[in-house]
């Protein structure tokens, strides 16, 4: 039997299920290990000798060479995971949410400002035209 | 007999403590944001819990993808604050009440909640943003904090009802100890926000001051939202408000709303805060 994803019909929007998160173990356990000082050296030191220590699929180490925030969530990752990887780069939480918005980082935080995306329009994936 | 006597809800958000810690608090955009944690802190003055219950989330800091408990209840006798990938926070360590946290781990667990067990573990902004806005900066917490990490992070959370539930044994277990304590309970997260993907920055004040509002006046109809509720018109990550469910769960059914904050924005976040107080 297969679960139903009540959730799958939600526009613009990734919910980290079991199943994303099994997808996504090794580039998220690669993303939190730079949430300490001693993998963000390693990271530093030897990019991709510090990326071939996880077995994550080439298209996720793809993703994460060409800092593809959104691609790597399609890919399993969370975003609690791949901030810290953002982080690394100095690209806050707000900013990070500018970019995969593909708003940019100046109207995205202008849009906050004014109260945030509003919920109409954006409940269903049927309001969005190219979802 | 230790009492619990009021609730606190409460957002988390990383950049309030951000904006604590540096000394922005005064800044414009900050300004309105801690405006409405004032009455909080005389609340708290006056209120003086000897015990806080925080309920809150770890963002992957105890806890990676390895192993996600569902709940974890802290019972080693004090937490770091934990370096989340720009230092730890400059914050006090938190000390738990150790005897009153083992009474409570196997009160739940006998009365059939089969919580995980800490005794190590770091805390992150999830447990101690909370503190901040409501103590402010002091050198020491003022109260001794019993953490209990929920997982919101990978889907499914426990479900609302769960958590309700779970707060009424929590009340059981504190009810049970012997100590004279005043024990206040937090339940943290929300409210409407989207940190992910093309959504993004959604917020939905109608849809959180209807929570707010719900919380006391209908706490048990509120404890049944789907999850597909919060994800769909809170945003993703604002399925952690299940937590504010333990929080109400552990208060009498009749309580009374003492104090209320709502602002948009902090950050990517709609910030709300009540205080909830039993009466008598
Ligand atoms: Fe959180």
């Amino acid at each position: 039997m297969t679960m139903k994803k009540d959730y799958e019909d939600i526009p613009g929007t990734f919910v980290f299920d079991a199943d994303r998160a099994r997808v996504g173990y090794h580039l998220n356990q690669f993303c939190i290990s730079l949430g300490k000082a001693a993998g963000r050296d390693a990271f530093k030191a030897d990019p991709e000798g510090y990326l071939a220590r996880y077995p994550m699929s080439e298209e996720q180490k793809q993703a994460v060479r060409d800092r593809d925030w959104n691609r790597m969530l399609e890919l399993g990752g969370n975003i609690y995971y791949t901030s810290k990887l953002a982080a690394f780069d100095g690209i806050n939480f707000q900013n990070l949410a500018g970019l995969m918005t593909g708003m940019g980082v100046e109207p995205y935080r202008e849009m906050m400002l004014n109260g945030g995306r509003s919920i109409e329009g954006n409940r269903y994936k049927s309001e969005w035209e190219e979802e | 007999m230790a009492r619990i006597t009021a609730g606190v809800g409460c957002s988390h958000v990383p950049a309030i403590g951000i904006a604590m810690d540096t000394g922005k608090t005064e800044e414009e955009y900050w300004k309105p944001v801690f405006a409405g944690f004032e009455k909080s802190r005389e609340w708290m003055a006056k209120a003086k819990p000897d015990v806080i219950f925080l309920v809150y989330n770890d963002h992957c800091t105890a806890f990676d993808s390895s192993i996600i408990p569902t709940f974890a209840l802290g019972c080693a006798p004090e937490f770091q604050p934990a370096d989340e990938g720009w230092g730890p926070r400059p914050v006090p360590v938190v000390k738990n009440h150790p005897v009153l946290a083992s009474h409570i781990a196997q009160s739940l667990i006998l009365d059939e909640f089969d919580i995980t067990i800490m005794n190590e573990m770091e805390v992150d902004h999830g447990l101690t943003v909370p503190l901040s806005v409501m103590y402010g900066q002091p050198e020491e917490w003022p109260a001794l904090v019993i953490p209990l990490a929920v997982n919101v992070v990978m889907y499914p959370a426990p479900t609302g009802n769960r958590c309700y539930q779970l707060g009424k044994a929590i009340r059981r277990a504190v009810e049970s100890f012997d100590e004279d304590l005043n024990v206040v309970i937090f339940g943290t997260g929300g409210m409407s926000h989207q940190l992910q993907y093309k959504r993004a920055g959604l917020i939905n004040p109608e849809w959180d001051q209807a929570f707010l509002d719900r919380l006391t006046s209908d706490p048990v109809g509120l404890s049944q939202m789907p999850h597909v509720e919060y994800l769909r018109e809170a945003g993703s990550e604002g399925v952690e408000m299940v937590m504010w469910h333990v929080m109400r769960g552990a208060l009498d059914d009749d309580v009374t709303e003492v104090h209320r904050h709502y602002h948009v924005p902090a950050s990517n976040t709609a910030v709300g805060h009540i205080i909830l107080e039993n009466k008598v």
